[in-house]
């Protein structure tokens, strides 16, 4: 009979499924950063003056900027010299149509389960596939234009859609903002853009993948999906990388705009590599999401299940300016073996009557760090506004750690908000209740992780409901013995 | 069915039960009583294979298995079931889910084909009917928020469900008022078959009124130190565990 110990603690390495490199040519700029390099990432894409002269402030601000430490991580420092802020698969300069994207790089998108031929899609789904520093193909691009919504590559919106560009970019996050936004206002190579327009209902999910396959480059892309009033939008983000025993950076910028009346779902279901058991290698995912509701009753809802990467430092926010308007934040994050995260989100109240809800679920196993940081913020003139929060922990052995930091700032006597946290510990008895009824030790733990997460999956569209639900349980491989 | 022989287990560092013998054949409902500590739980655990309890000598062998070579979950899919004192709550799951996720375990194991959901639920409805057990339990999360009985009575749900070849149940009078008492009996005698074994632990011989045994087994520091028919039990209401303490039987 085994002891009561073996069952949780024991640790295996868990496989990760998707840490296969693709064998391509690939068009590289030397490593190193400077005002050079940023010339050279915007010459290559054929950029307006007005964007480079953006990126230039951009880095000029950057240089005297200090990476950020109050974060509950730690890691070696990052060498921004040594890294490739510009790796592209050579490829004809413009695709006429889909069947022209080079053959190994539609075999690593099948292989990762997204077929970016129209037809093997899954119904009813878009999606913009971005390798290393650009985007090799978008999806239903032409259906999606019957209704006059935009999906496309960041830099074919440069070219193709200058003023809205102009207009919303670095609207939401300023290049001023921190960091690693300042690094990827100047570096940034793609991403997607998305604009719903006026009264119209988004027909298909819109989704970008997000692959890096490069040795020693880094990934700076950025989002920006606008939605004009009355537009509802339901967006997705997924992202895997090949096993690499040095660190990777992925500093990526989002930015989400909604008018009156508008909504915009935005989900992401993050399997960046995580590094192995002992923490050698993985992805640094340092974020910058935000949006803006900037429109009255307005809505923005991020929900996110974060698995992957050695590091996530990343806390999609919501700026609630219209009345009435909504921010809403679903969070699962699991750290395994040597991860480490430290994720939450800021609700920013600033019209009246606003309302924001926050469900973080933090999962650790083996010997990962969860931390949770969230701040609500209610501005003197937010009469009305609410906000109510939720942390749970739940921890699998005793080797790993959860940490709850909410930050509260309230300026209106009206307003209400609630935070509820908890930690709990996978019990020994639940895994033997479960093992009694003829479950299998992993599928217990399996089934209690999914409880836990159930307020989160359920806000997942229902494609990818499922695709998280099985994500998460190869996360959790082998942290029961 | 199962067969113990000089059964010793261990737990927490102390040595509980200090040498089982006990024959359960198939149809049989036995009765296991004790004094608190006596170690009649931890016959009930060490059957299941709870991970905090060492077995340290002697055998037990079910259906011509050797019952502690194998690990919990097989001993369940094998049909070895048991409703625990204190049913445990996973926060979040559906009551149905798991149950589905357990019925499809065991018949898996088995070589069966796994019940798809409309299957299962008409499996289950019907469960929930002999048992007038409320369906709206099913959606609920896996005992969170159940009253006592309610937890208890889910039990006998499950049981009813899985269909055991041996039923271990574990004090499942304990807490219940004589109503919920007597709705947990009804289940367990609904379930009461030529094919299968039901031991039930107690420390009162009020739920023997409702589930009536064949034999009736006093346990006492970790051994079996009387052996009888239903009528034991009543003697033991009567006279208290002391009574054998006094006048020990020759075993």
């Amino acid at each position: 009979m085994s002891t009561s110990t073996d069952t949780i603690e024991e640790l295996a390495t868990r496989e990760y499924k998707y840490g296969f490199v693709t064998e391509i040519e690939a068009e590289e700029i030397p490593k190193g950063l400077s005002e050079d390099v940023v010339r050279i990432i915007s010459a290559k894409k054929n950029e307006p003056e007005w964007l480079l002269e953006w990126r230039l402030k951009a880095f000029r601000i950057w240089q005297k900027m200090k990476e950020p430490t109050w974060h509950n991580v730690t890691y070696a420092p990052i060498d921004y010299q040594d890294i490739i802020y510009y790796s592209a698969p050579k490829q004809k300069p413009s695709l006429k149509s889909l069947d022209e994207v080079d053959p190994e790089i539609r075999k690593t998108f099948d292989k990762l389960g997204i077929p970016i031929e129209e037809q093997k899609l899954f119904s009813g789904v878009a999606v913009d596939a971005v390798f290393d520093s650009v985007s090799v193909a978008t999806t239903f691009k032409a259906k999606l234009a019957e209704s006059g919504v935009i999906f496309c590559s960041f830099s074919e919106a440069v070219q193709n859609h200058p003023d809205l560009i102009k207009k919303y970019l670095g609207s939401v996050v300023p290049h001023t903002d921190n960091f690693f936004a300042a690094l990827n206002s100047a570096v940034f190579s793609d991403g997607s853009f998305a604009y719903i327009p006026k009264g119209v209902r988004c027909p298909m999910e819109l989704s970008t993948y997000f692959r890096i396959n490069a040795k020693g480059s880094g990934q700076f892309e950025r989002t920006l999906i606008v939605a004009e009033e009355g537009a509802y939008v339901s967006y997705l983000e997924g992202c895997t990388a090949p096993m690499r025993d040095e660190h990777q950076l992925h500093a990526a910028v989002v930015e989400l705009v909604a008018l009156d009346n508008a909504t915009i779902k935005y989900s992401t279901i993050q399997n960046w590599y995580p590094g192995d058991k002992d923490g050698k290698g993985g992805i640094y995912n340092f974020v910058t999401k935000r949006g803006h509701c900037i429109g009255v009753n307005s809505k923005i809802t991020w929900t996110q299940v974060e698995t992957g990467s050695a590091i996530t430092w990343k806390y999609p926010s919501c700026i609630l300016q219209g009345d009435n308007s909504i921010g809403e934040f679903y969070s699962v994050a699991t750290t395994n073996n040597m991860q480490q995260a430290d994720t939450g989100t800021k609700m920013i109240h600033i019209g009246k009557n606003t309302r924001s809800t926050i469900v973080s679920k933090g999962i650790s196993a083996g010997k990962g760090q969860n931390t949770y940081r969230g701040q609500v913020r209610i501005a003197k003139k937010a009469t009305g506004a609410r906000n109510y929060s939720q942390c749970d922990s739940l921890l699998i052995g005793d080797k790993c750690g959860a940490h709850t930091f909410p930050y509260l700032e309230i300026g209106n006597t009206t307003a209400k908000v609630e935070h509820e946290a908890s930690t709990s510990k996978i019990g020994e008895d639940q895994i033997f209740y479960c093992r009694q009824r003829g479950l299998s030790a992993e599928d217990a733990v399996n089934i209690i992780v999914s409880g836990f997460c159930k307020d989160v999956f359920r806000e997942l569209p229902m494609e990818f409901a499922v695709e998280a639900q099985k994500l998460l349980s190869v996360s959790l491989e082998g942290s029961v013995g | 069915m199962l067969e113990i022989t000089n059964l010793q287990v261990s737990g927490g560092g102390k040595d509980i039960l200090r040498g089982i013998n006990l024959t359960v054949k198939k149809g049989e409902v036995h009765a296991i009583m004790g004094p608190n500590g006596s170690g009649k739980s931890t016959l009930a655990r060490a059957i299941a294979g709870h991970p905090e309890y060492e077995v340290t000598g002697g055998s037990v062998t079910y259906d011509g298995k050797d019952l502690l070579a194998l690990a919990p979950e097989d001993r369940a899919r094998e049909g070895v079931f048991m409703a625990f004192q204190y049913p445990v709550e996973i926060p979040g799951v559906n009551n149905a889910y798991f149950l589905k996720a357990a019925i499809n375990a065991k018949r898996k194991y088995q070589g069966l084909a796994e019940h798809d959901a409309m299957e299962f639920m008409a499996l289950v409805r019907e469960k929930a009917k002999i048992l007038h057990l409320d369906p709206d339990l099913l959606t609920r999360p896996v005992n969170e928020g159940f009253s006592g009985g309610e937890k208890k009575r889910n039990e006998i749900f499950q049981m009813a469900v899985l269909e055991p070849k041996l039923a271990v149940l574990d004090e499942t009078d304990s807490g219940l008022d004589i109503d919920a008492l007597k709705t947990v009996a009804e289940g367990v005698n609904a379930m009461r078959s030529p094919e299968r074994a039901i031991v039930v632990v107690t420390h009162y011989q009020r739920l023997l009124n409702y589930i009536v045994p064949d034999f009736v087994h006093v346990l006492q520091d970790g051994r079996i130190v009387r052996s009888g028919g239903k009528e034991l039990a009543l003697q033991l209401e009567d006279k208290g565990y002391s009574w054998i303490e006094a006048e020990p039987q020759l075993m």
